[in-house]
Order: structure tokens, then sequence, then C-alpha cells
């Protein structure tokens, strides 16, 4: 559908936001990195990289970008976090740090719990041919001391599972995964938030 | 390594995909858990766990080593952010040691006294990943082809002098530059003269890039000076000394973590550099005789 091109932001405070840059690019889409609250504006949807969560969430609170994000969702737009960034969109994370008392900040727009390095330290980290809802073949995913999810609201679907435990998720217009598509090459999971950020564009327009 | 099968990334990809989530990140050298929490609190991607900080081995002289597994565990039971600690250049034993401990990344480094002047560790024979310092592009390639997942400015590190690391990024980006513009049929000549694999030098000439992520260190004192190390084009700091031999070690660490994201916005760097006491005393490196200088270890 013709319209307005689609513009999708990557959160670049910290992590592997060049990789989801450059496959959005390969896609079509027209991207901007986002470190500011006003980098927002404009934008179709959002992708929030992996990397290290604390680390993000001290940077999302530096500059004030918890509010505009949370914002960002209720004004109809799409987004999608990726491992570290999955953490941040959850509504409660456990495997937080024990000096933070166990507690770590978080978005809180998708209903569910997440469990930090719930496969373990890097010398447990693999990759798997994983099974997602909606694709005809095994998609490579790479799991990096990766999360993974529990106790989902009745609004989320669960896209993948590995292990007995849950992997990838949607929720309306929140689409998370534990693994990283942005390292395999494999653009298909890309795809699939472009049309995420296009159908919310449609709905808003 | 594991086996390859139908496509699917094997453990080097997942060695390099962990090195790309620490990009646009700090790593923090810290010697006790406190200083892992005040680390991990102010926003680090990862804490360095060792015994002694660069500016201290220097003044203590002797042999430096792995760190005691004992206060290594502590610091990975202190946070939960990942734990990087030294080995020895060439240590093979204290690398499978600190793989048992359940280290997240291994960093073979000139800091400690090498333990083989020679030869390096073969680090594709490990499933944890390494990172290496190099001082030119050559060195760097050297690395790479024994497994490392990341490079490493060597930098001059202890010093709070961020000259050397300059000097080697420097030297390590242009000499990428400069292969990207040579002819494909020149790359073998180029790659006996970096003394480097000739399939690596060709990923050079065709990406521009090292095939895994390049991190600055040695020397980094202020959030001025790891932002001088993003722009250069690097991907991430390393600072050992440099935030807990400071005045205030809590607000430096939070402020190298700020510039290390906001290294393009001259207006916040001029906020985040505001007010944070003392940094570390530095050493002028033409002080130091050459066997003083770490840089020079490893080849």
């Amino acid at each position: 559908m013709a319209g307005k091109p689609l513009r999708i932001g990557v959160l670049a405070l910290q992590g592997a936001f060049r990789e989801h840059c450059r496959l959005l690019d390969s896609l079509g889409a027209a991207v901007r990195e986002v470190r500011l609250p006003a980098d927002l504006a404009g934008l179709n949807g959002l992708i929030l990289p992996g990397g290290e969560s604390t680390t993000m969430a001290r940077l999302l609170s530096e500059y004030a970008l918890w509010e505009p994000i949370r914002d960002f969702h209720t004004s109809g737009r799409a987004i999608w976090g990726t491992c570290a960034g999955a953490i941040l969109l959850a509504r409660e994370v456990q495997g937080a740090p024990p000096q933070f008392g166990g507690r770590q900040q978080s978005l809180g727009l998708l209903d569910t719990t997440v469990q930090r390095n719930a496969f373990g330290r890097q010398i447990n980290s693999f990759a798997a041919p994983l099974t997602v809802q909606g694709l005809d073949l095994p998609f490579p995913a790479v799991f990096i001391r990766a999360p993974a999810f529990s106790g989902a609201g009745a609004d989320v679907t669960v896209l993948a599972e590995w292990d007995g435990q849950a992997v990838m998720l949607r929720q309306g217009r929140i689409l998370a995964t534990a693994f990283h598509p942005e390292l395999s090459g494999d653009a298909r999971i890309h795809k699939l938030f472009i049309e995420m950020a296009q159908e919310a564009q449609a709905a808003n327009t | 390594m594991s086996d390859s099968q139908n496509g699917m990334p094997q453990q080097t990809d997942l060695n390099f995909g962990f090195a790309e989530m620490f990009k646009g990140g700090v790593i923090m050298d810290v010697v006790t858990a406190d200083q892992a929490r005040i680390a991990e609190a102010a926003g680090a991607t990862a804490v360095m766990a060792l015994e002694r900080v660069p500016a201290d081995i220097r003044v203590d002289g002797g042999v430096a080593r792995m760190s005691d597994p004992k206060m290594i565990k502590e610091i990975i039971a202190a946070v939960t952010i990942p734990v990087m600690a030294k080995v020895r250049i060439g240590h093979i034993v204290e690398a499978q040691i600190l793989q048992a401990l359940g280290v997240d990344f291994i960093d073979e480094s000139e800091v400690l006294t090498p333990a083989d002047e020679q030869f390096h560790i073969l680090k594709t024979e490990f499933k944890v990943p390494f990172v290496c310092g190099a001082k030119n592009l050559g060195e760097a390639l050297r690395r790479v082809a024994e497994g490392a997942s990341m490079i490493r400015t060597k930098g001059e590190a202890g010093t709070g002098n961020v000259v050397e690391a300059v000097r080697h990024a420097r030297t390590i980006l242009g000499e990428i530059r400069s292969i990207q513009a040579r002819p494909v049929e020149e790359l073998m000549t180029v790659a006996r003269d970096l003394q480097a694999p000739y399939e690596l030098v060709k990923y050079v000439h065709q990406h521009g890039k090292l095939p895994v992520v390049n991190f600055a260190a040695g020397g980094i004192a202020t959030p001025a000076d790891a932002a001088l190390m993003m722009v250069l084009g690097l991907d991430g700091v390393f600072v050992g000394s440099g935030i807990f031999k400071s005045d205030n070690p809590e607000r430096r660490a939070q402020a190298i973590v700020k510039a290390v994201t906001h290294y393009q916005n001259p207006e916040l760097l001029a906020e985040i550099s505001e007010d944070l006491g003392a940094p570390m005393t530095g050493i002028n490196i033409d002080d130091l005789i050459p066997a003083e200088r770490l840089a020079s270890r490893g080849w």
C-alpha cells in the first residue's frame, strides 16, 4: 500500500543497534537511531535492540525516555524488543541485579514475566533451528545469555518455544524475541515487524 | 568448536555475536565485589575482575597473574552483567581455569606478566570468547586468526594517558582504510607485509572493518577520552584504573557510560564532564623506560 514511507527507529543507547539498522535499510525502510526523546517524532515503529539491559535502563532514566516510549506505544505505534530489549518491554523482570533488590525498571508494556539469563552464562549460549508460528521454515535463532518468558497474559500469543520455554511473543503491536534475528542474516522476522508497523500506520490514518 | 549443521550459527558466531552486544558500552576494571556493584549500577556493560588495577601493578612491580578464583566467584555472584577476567599471554591453563569458573569473556592481556614470550593461546580451542590487545592491524588479525572474538587497542594501561590508545586506534583504522584502497591483486603482498592471514586481509578489503568488534583500552580517564575513542571509530571502551583511581568513582563511571552513548553530542558531553572530581593522576609516556611499557608485550 502506497502512503507515507515507513520510518523505523532503533534505540541506540548501547548494544547491537547497527545490525538492526542495516537489515531494516536492506528491506527499504527509512531508519533513525534514537538516543533522546525528540528522536521518536515521526516514527512508525521502534526496535529495542540486544545489549545490556541494566545499561540501557540506566540511560533510559538518565535522559527521561521511559514515558515517551510508553506514549509512543499508546499512540498506536509498533515496538519490537530483542533479548535485552525484550527484557525492557516486560511487565515483570526476574533475575535482576541482587543490589537492586532483584528488581529492575521496565516499560511494562508486554504482559509477561521475563527471566534474565534463563539459559545460563555465555558458555551456555546456543543456536537452534526454531519453529516460529507463521514461518514455513525454521528460523536460525541465536540465543546469547538469553532470557525466556513465562506467565504471559490472555492478550499475548506465544509464537515460538524452545526447551519448554516461551522465546517469542506477540501482543497486538508489540513483538518480543529472546533471540537475535539481527545476527543471523535471515530477514523474515524484520519483515514481520515492518508489516506490523505498516498495519499500525494504516490504522492511524 | 561446535559442528556446523545445516547452516546453523556455530560457537564462533555465538561468541562474535556476544561481543556485538557490548558495543556502545563501557567495560570497567574492578578488584572487589563492591566495585563490581558500583560499576553495574553506573551502567557498565561488563566488569573485568582482576586483583590489582594496572596503575597498582605498575607501582607494586613483581609478577602479575590471573586473579584468585575465589575473588572472581564473588564478583560473578555479586552482579548480573557479564564478568570478564584476565590471563597472562600464552597461559593456556589460566584460561582453562577461567573457563571452568564460568567467566563470560577472557582477556589475554599484556597488563599481566607474559607467561610465554613467543606464543599466544590458541583461542579456537576454547568455548569461552577471548579479547586480545593489538597495536596494529597485523597483530589484530593474527589474534583473530587464533580465535579472538574481540580486539582492543593496547594503549598504555595504568597511565591515565590516552595517547597510546589513540596511536593504536589511528594505526589500525588507518591500515584498514589503506587496504580498502588497494586493488585485489596486491592483497597477498599486503598480507606478507602485515604478517597476517590472507583470508582475513581479504575480509578487511571487502568490509572495511575487522571481522570482530574493536574496542579502545589503555589510558582512558575522562568522559572526553572515551568519546574521543568513539569519534575515532571504535565500538566501545574499556576503562581500567581511570575509574577507581579517581576521586569520585561512581560519578565518573556514570559520566563515562553517558559519554560513550552521546559521543556525537558536544552539548551533552559538556554537561556530562562537569564536576566529576579529580581524575587519576596521569603518567607521561615519555617518562616510562622501555621495560615499563606494557604495550610492547605480545607481538
